[in-house]
C-alpha cells in the first residue's frame, strides 16, 4: 500500500467523519444526553445512515473484490465478547450518560472550538492510561 | 408523537451521519482499515510508555494512522467552524466532562472499542460481539442519562 497516499486518504476520512459529527449537532454534549433522556431521538437517523451505509460497503466490497483499492488487505473484526469487554461497554455507557461525550464527538468538538472539550479528551487519555496498566498489571500476575 | 420525539427535525442527523459513514466507508474502501476512535487513546501511549502491554503489536502497527485519522476528527471540526455554519454552545459542567470521560476512556478500553468502533464498524461487519457491546452501552447510557436527569442533574 502507498503509504503516503494511505495517511492522505485517512487523513480526509478523519475530515469527513469529523465534518459529519459536527453537521449532526453530536459534538455538543447535550443533543447526546437529550437523545439518552428520549427528548431528541435524531441521533438515531446519525447511527442508521452511518451504520446503513458502512453494512452495504463492509458486507459487499469483500465480496466484489479479493483487495482495499489501495492494495492493502480488508481488516476483519475478530472480536468476541466475554464479561471483560461487557462491563467495559457498561463503564462506557454510564460515562457516556454523564457526560455525552464518545471518543470521535470530544475530538471534532474541539476543532470546532468548544474548548472545554479539552477536559473530556484527557480524561479519556487518562482513562485509557489506566486501563493499559493494570491490564498489563493482570497479565503480569497470571 | 413525530415532532415531540423530533423536536430538532431530522434533516441534519440524516446529513451528517451520511458525512460520518462517508468518511469510516472511504477509509475502509481505500485502506481495508476499520475506522474506531477510542483504540488512537490507547494507542497514543506507546510513544511514551514501555511497558509490554503498550508495546503490543496492535498499537505500534497503527498509531500513525490512528494519530492522522484523529488529527482528521479535529480538522473537520475546525473546517465547519471556519465555515461558520451554525453551532450551539455547551454547558456541560466540568466535573461531568471530567469523570464520564475518564469512564469513556476506561470503559470504551475495557470494551474493545466505543460508538464508532463498536458502532458503526463492528455493526456493518455484523459482528455479534460488537452489537452486544453495543446494546450494553445503550443500556447504561439510557439509565444513567435517564436518572441523571430524574435526579435533577441532567441538562
Amino acid at each position: 500500500m502507498h503509504n503516503r497516499l494511505a495517511l492522505l486518504v485517512t487523513l480526509v476520512a478523519g475530515v469527513l467523519f469529523g465534518f459529519g459529527l459536527s453537521w449532526a449537532t453530536m459534538i455538543r454534549p447535550e443533543v447526546v444526553i437529550s437523545f439518552l433522556t428520549f427528548d431528541d431521538l435524531g441521533l438515531l437517523f446519525v447511527l442508521g445512515a452511518a451504520t446503513g451505509l458502512n453494512l452495504l460497503v463492509f458486507q459487499l466490497l469483500p465480496r466484489l473484490r479479493k483487495r482495499a483499492l489501495l492494495g492493502a488487505e480488508f481488516e476483519k473484526r475478530p472480536f468476541n465478547a466475554d464479561r471483560k469487554s461487557l462491563l467495559g461497554g457498561a463503564l462506557f455507557g454510564i460515562g457516556w450518560g454523564i457526560c455525552g461525550v464518545c471518543p470521535a464527538p470530544a475530538l471534532a468538538g474541539l476543532g470546532a472550538g468548544n474548548t472545554d472539550l479539552l477536559i473530556a479528551v484527557v480524561a479519556i487519555f487518562i482513562g485509557a492510561l489506566l486501563h493499559g496498566l493494570l491490564a498489563g498489571r493482570a497479565k503480569a500476575a497470571n | 408523537m413525530i415532532e415531540s420525539l423530533f423536536p430538532n427535525g431530522i434533516a441534519h442527523y440524516l446529513v451528517g451521519g451520511l458525512f460520518i459513514g462517508l468518511g469510516v466507508a472511504t477509509l475502509f474502501a481505500l485502506t481495508g482499515r476499520q475506522g474506531g476512535a477510542s483504540t488512537f487513546f490507547s494507542a497514543c501511549w506507546s510513544w511514551l510508555i514501555k511497558t509490554p502491554f503498550f508495546q503490543q503489536g496492535a498499537f505500534l502497527g497503527s498509531r500513525n494512522w490512528r494519530l492522522v485519522y484523529s488529527i482528521g476528527f479535529v480538522l473537520g471540526g475546525l473546517l465547519y467552524l471556519a465555515l461558520g455554519l451554525p453551532q450551539a454552545a455547551s454547558q456541560m459542567p466540568a466535573w461531568k466532562l471530567a469523570v464520564g470521560g475518564l469512564l469513556i476512556g476506561y470503559g470504551g478500553r475495557l470494551g474493545g472499542g466505543c460508538t464508532s468502533g463498536h458502532g458503526i464498524c463492528g455493526m456493518a461487519s455484523l459482528n455479534l460481539g460488537s452489537i452486544s457491546v453495543v446494546l450494553t452501552f445503550m443500556a447504561t447510557g439510557f439509565a444513567t442519562a435517564l436518572l441523571l436527569k430524574a435526579m435533577g442533574w441532567g441538562v
